[in-house]
This record gives structure tokens, sequence and C-alpha cells, in this order.
């Protein structure tokens, strides 16, 4: 398994009574994207926010199973949850900058985490800004709010301050489904771009999306994963029939 | 057609509602400012107040209203604070956060004699403290955590999850999530409960009757050092505030211009309420912009 960044093994979510997430058996290569699909309340949200532990703020949440990440499993109770977080970002469908500057908002994380030098953080900063395509649209604003950026740099500035706090993985939740097409655009020749640093999972509605961007597919119903393989073969030619019937838009 | 009549019949009776509280507003501050401007001056404003000739001032006590503002604010804003991010962010949901919540209501709607009488039993005789500021202070905190509290709690609440979560997926620890990410967002409506809360400070009177004492020592103004008895800062001293001398001076005033120092102080107290508004939200709103960088 050493070559594979992380994987799941029997994961199951619940909320109170209700099992949200079925037993699920993922692995996750290192540097690839993986897309999770499947209709609205399929079970692949919960997945990935358990994925770091996002779930614990859910009070009602439990989980079992194994989430192996580095030679952990950060499901175990004793998991410092602060660490894991600062190992993999994450990325929501609604951008949400911090209610400081554009400076702050990348830089803040990597303070806290240790780059106190001044020269070194903005260094970094800009890094992650250049990295994100952000750089040159905002350099001579940082220090103004981040709110005034329009939501497709917004959703650019929290994977820019994801990044900074230097994760392995990165987590997107529908990160483009709030967007216009071009700044959709944009996020998508990011991800690709990240790809070459980050393993990346995320969700999407989109299925043109997932078939764009994603080395692999996963495809979700009702809490069960039904069916993962290479995006290529997802999209032309699936094994199973409901996953047929989704992506070609026949339900869901 | 009718839900045209109707809804201009609704807007008639909120302008009209609106229009006469606005009115009861205008005249009651403009009835106090007409009767009490005139007794305004430098002199009246800082000088003793005399027991039987006319002339008298309020320095001592509109120092001491002020004193007791810091003082009490001093004690309520870290207490309030915690309690207020204990019970929104760290406080399990059951019966006991729900008792816990239940009591802080019913707290902030004691009447202030009541806390007065507390005040006097508990902090005067038991801890003996005496009539003092301190005494003062500790009542009004009695009477001001409740909305401290609720209003923290409440200003922490409507601070969108997402920010939260974005703090903690940063890998930052639920303290600095809470400090850094969320309080900033949370400040403006902190502030404004605040003042409101400091607002009850100045004008009340009957907490402080059996706390704070209805008289002050001759202060002496050129002593700064808090441990002698006659400085203004000493907090163990009795000391009698503005709204206290107004009920004192209006019920046995003895001073054939005690009307009128009644007006011209019960003018100056609402001033200063005023003042101490403007102040504190603008302070809150430079707070604001440094910390999130907004215009």
């Amino acid at each position: 398994m050493s070559h594979n960044a992380f994987y799941t093994k029997n994961l199951s979510v619940y909320y109170g009574e209700k099992q949200a997430v079925r037993k699920v058996s993922m692995e996750f290569p290192n540097r690839e994207v993986v897309a999770l699909i499947g209709p609205s309340g399929c079970g692949k949200s919960t997945f990935l926010r358990s994925l770091n532990r996002m779930n614990d703020l859910i009070p009602a949440a439990r989980i079992e199973g194994e989430v192996w990440i580095g030679g952990d499993n950060i499901c175990d109770p004793n998991t410092d949850v602060v660490r894991l977080r600062q190992r993999i970002g994450m990325v929501w469908q609604r951008a949400n900058p911090f209610h400081k500057s554009i400076y702050e908002n990348v830089a803040f994380g990597a303070r806290y985490h240790g780059t106190r030098n001044r020269k070194e953080l903005a260094a970094l900063v800009e890094q992650c800004l250049r990295k994100t395509a952000l750089w040159d649209e905002v350099k001579d604003r940082l220090h103004q709010s981040a709110l005034a950026l329009s939501g497709g740099q917004q959703q650019r500035l929290c994977i820019a301050r994801s990044l900074a706090v230097r994760p392995s993985i990165l987590l997107m939740d529908e990160p483009a489904s709030a967007l216009d097409p071009v700044s959709t655009a944009k996020i998508e020749e990011l991800i690709a771009e990240l790809k070459k640093d980050y393993s990346i999972v995320i969700v999407t509605h989109n299925m043109q999306q997932a078939a764009r961007i994603s080395d692999k597919t996963a495809f979700f119903f009702l809490g069960d994963l039904i069916e993962y393989d290479d995006t290529q073969k997802m999209f032309t030619n699936p094994t199973r029939k409901s996953t047929d019937d989704y992506i070609s838009g026949r339900f869901g | 057609m009718r839900a045209k009549t109707i809804d201009r019949i609704a807007t008639g009776v909120i302008v009209a509602v609106a229009v006469l509280i606005m009115a009861v507003l205008a005249s009651l501050i403009g009835y106090l400012l007409f009767r009490g401007l005139p007794h305004i001056s430098w002199h009246f404003l800082t000088s003793f107040p005399q027991a039987i000739k006319a002339g008298g001032g309020i320095g001592p006590q509109l120092f001491n209203s002020i004193f007791l503002l810091v003082l009490t604010m001093i004690i309520t804003i870290p207490l309030g604070l915690g309690a207020g991010i204990y019970m929104s962010e760290y406080a399990k949901r059951g019966p006991i956060t729900n008792f816990i919540r239940l009591v802080v209501e019913v707290l902030s709607s004691f009447p202030s004699i009541v806390v007065g009488l507390f005040g006097l039993l508990v902090i005067v005789n038991t801890f003996n403290l005496g009539y003092s500021l301190l005494s003062g202070a500790l009542a009004l905190t009695v009477f001001n955590l409740p909305m401290m509290v609720r209003l923290t709690e409440q200003s922490l609440r409507s601070v969108p999850q997402e920010q939260k979560e974005a703090g903690l997926a940063l890998g930052m620890s639920r303290w600095k999530t809470i400090t850094s990410v969320m309080l900033p967002v949370a400040l403006p409506s902190i502030v404004t409960g605040t003042v409101l809360a400091a607002g009850r400070v100045f004008g009340e009177a009957a907490a402080l009757l059996f706390t704070a004492g209805m008289s002050s020592p001759r202060l002496d103004f050129t002593d700064w050092n808090p441990l002698h008895p006659t400085s203004p800062l000493n907090p163990m001293r009795p000391a009698e505030t503005l709204a206290v001398h107004i009920w004192k001076i209006n019920s046995e005033g003895l001073a054939p211009d005690a009307g009128e120092i009644a007006a011209g102080a019960s003018a100056v107290l609402v001033i200063t309420i005023l003042l101490f508004n403007l102040g504190a939200r603008w302070f809150g709103r430079v707070l604001y912009r440094k910390l999130t960088a907004s215009k």
C-alpha cells in the first residue's frame, strides 16, 4: 500500500440512527484526482468530511471503520486532529475566506504553524497566490479585505490559504458549483496544475467536470460505494447498470 | 387591489408608531436638555457639591460614575466574554446547559433594588468590603454579566459555521479558531452589547444605594495614589454616582438650587451616555477594521 496516499477500510458514518455511509473501502493514489459523484444525499460529502474528521463538529455524527493516512489510522480517538488537519487542506462549496486581508488569509495559517519570519512568510504568500493564479490579480491590494474579491477569486484564495500550511492532500467539496463558467474553468485548470504536488479528492455534481479533471471516479448511491474505477472506464464502459444510468442522466 | 389597500394601511400604522416613538424620545431629551443645559458650566462639572448653599457642582459624582463604569467593565468584560464563549462553543447541549441559560436569563431581569440588597448582604457585609466602589462594581457585575454572556453567546453563534470550519480545517486549535477567526467577525455585535450594558451601569441608582453608598469622602484630586483614603482612584472608598446624586438631591436636597442641579446633572448624564455610546462604537469600528482589513 506504500504507493497509496491514503485509503479507507470499511468506513461507516452515522448521523444518530441513520447510516449515511456504508462500509466504504477506497484507495486514493498519490498525486491523482479522485472525483466522488452521486445524487444529493448519497453520502459523498459526508464521506469527504470524515477524511479530515470534520464530522467531529456535528454532535450526532459517529464514525466506524478506518482511514489510514501516512501510516496513521486517523479514526483513532487519540489522533491529534489539529496535526491531521494541517496535512489535509479543505475547500468548500461556498468560498469562505476569513474576514481579514488577502495577505492575512494566506499568511494566518502558516504563521500559526510556525512560519514567523516576515520575509519567509511574504515569500510563501506570494508562492501560494502564484500557484492559484491569483498573484497578478491581487498583488497591488494584498492588504485589502478578502471579502471584496469576486466569488471565483475568493475560492482560489481559499485554495491558496489551504496550500500555505503545506498539506499533502486536498479535499474539495463542490468547489466550483457556485461559480460562473469562466471561474469554473480557472478552478479546473488549477486542479490540473495542483495534481502535480497534491492528492486531490473532489466532490462534484457536474458529470462533465468529473470526466474532465479526474483520474479516477467513485460513484456513491444511498451511502454505498457502487463503483470505483478509472474515470475513462467509468464514463465509457461502467460495470454497474446504476452507474451507467446516473452518468447518462437517466436518474439522480 | 385589496392587498394594496391593506399594505397601505399597514405602512401608515407602522410609520405612525415610529413617529410617535421618535416624538416621545425627542421631547424627553429636548426637555432634559432645555432644563439642564443652561445650568451646565465648567464650574458645575468640576466643583464639589454644596449641602446648604447654592452654586454646588457635580465634579466628584461625574468622576465616580465614570470610574465605577470602568471598574465594572474591567470585571464584566473578561467574565462575560469567557462565559459567552463557553456557552456557545464548549458547553455540551443538554439539560444542564439549558438550565444555566435559564438562570442567566432570570438574572438579567432581576429588579435592580434586589441586586442592591443582595450586594449589601453578601458583598458589603459578608465579604466585608464596606460601602465602596468595588462593592458597587461587583453588584453591577451581577446585574450586567447575564446580558454580556447572552450577547457574546449570540454573537458567536451568528458567525457562519463555514468560518469556524475553515479555521479548524487549517489545523488550528479550537481556541485559536475562536479567538482569531470567530471573535473578530462577532466583534461589532459584541461591542454593541457592551455599550448597552455599560449604559445601564451609568444610569443605575437603585443597585448602588446600598453598595457604593450615597456619599463620597472629600476627594483630593491631586492625590492619585489608589491606596490613600481620599484619593479619587481608591476603589475601597464610598462613592456617590451621578444617578444616585440626582435621586438624592431630588428627594432630600437642601440647597436652594437643588432643582437646577438635578436638571443639570440629568442633562450631563444623558450627554455622557451619548458620548460614551458614540465613542465605544467608534472604537469598535476601528478595532473591527484593524482586525478584518475592511473599509
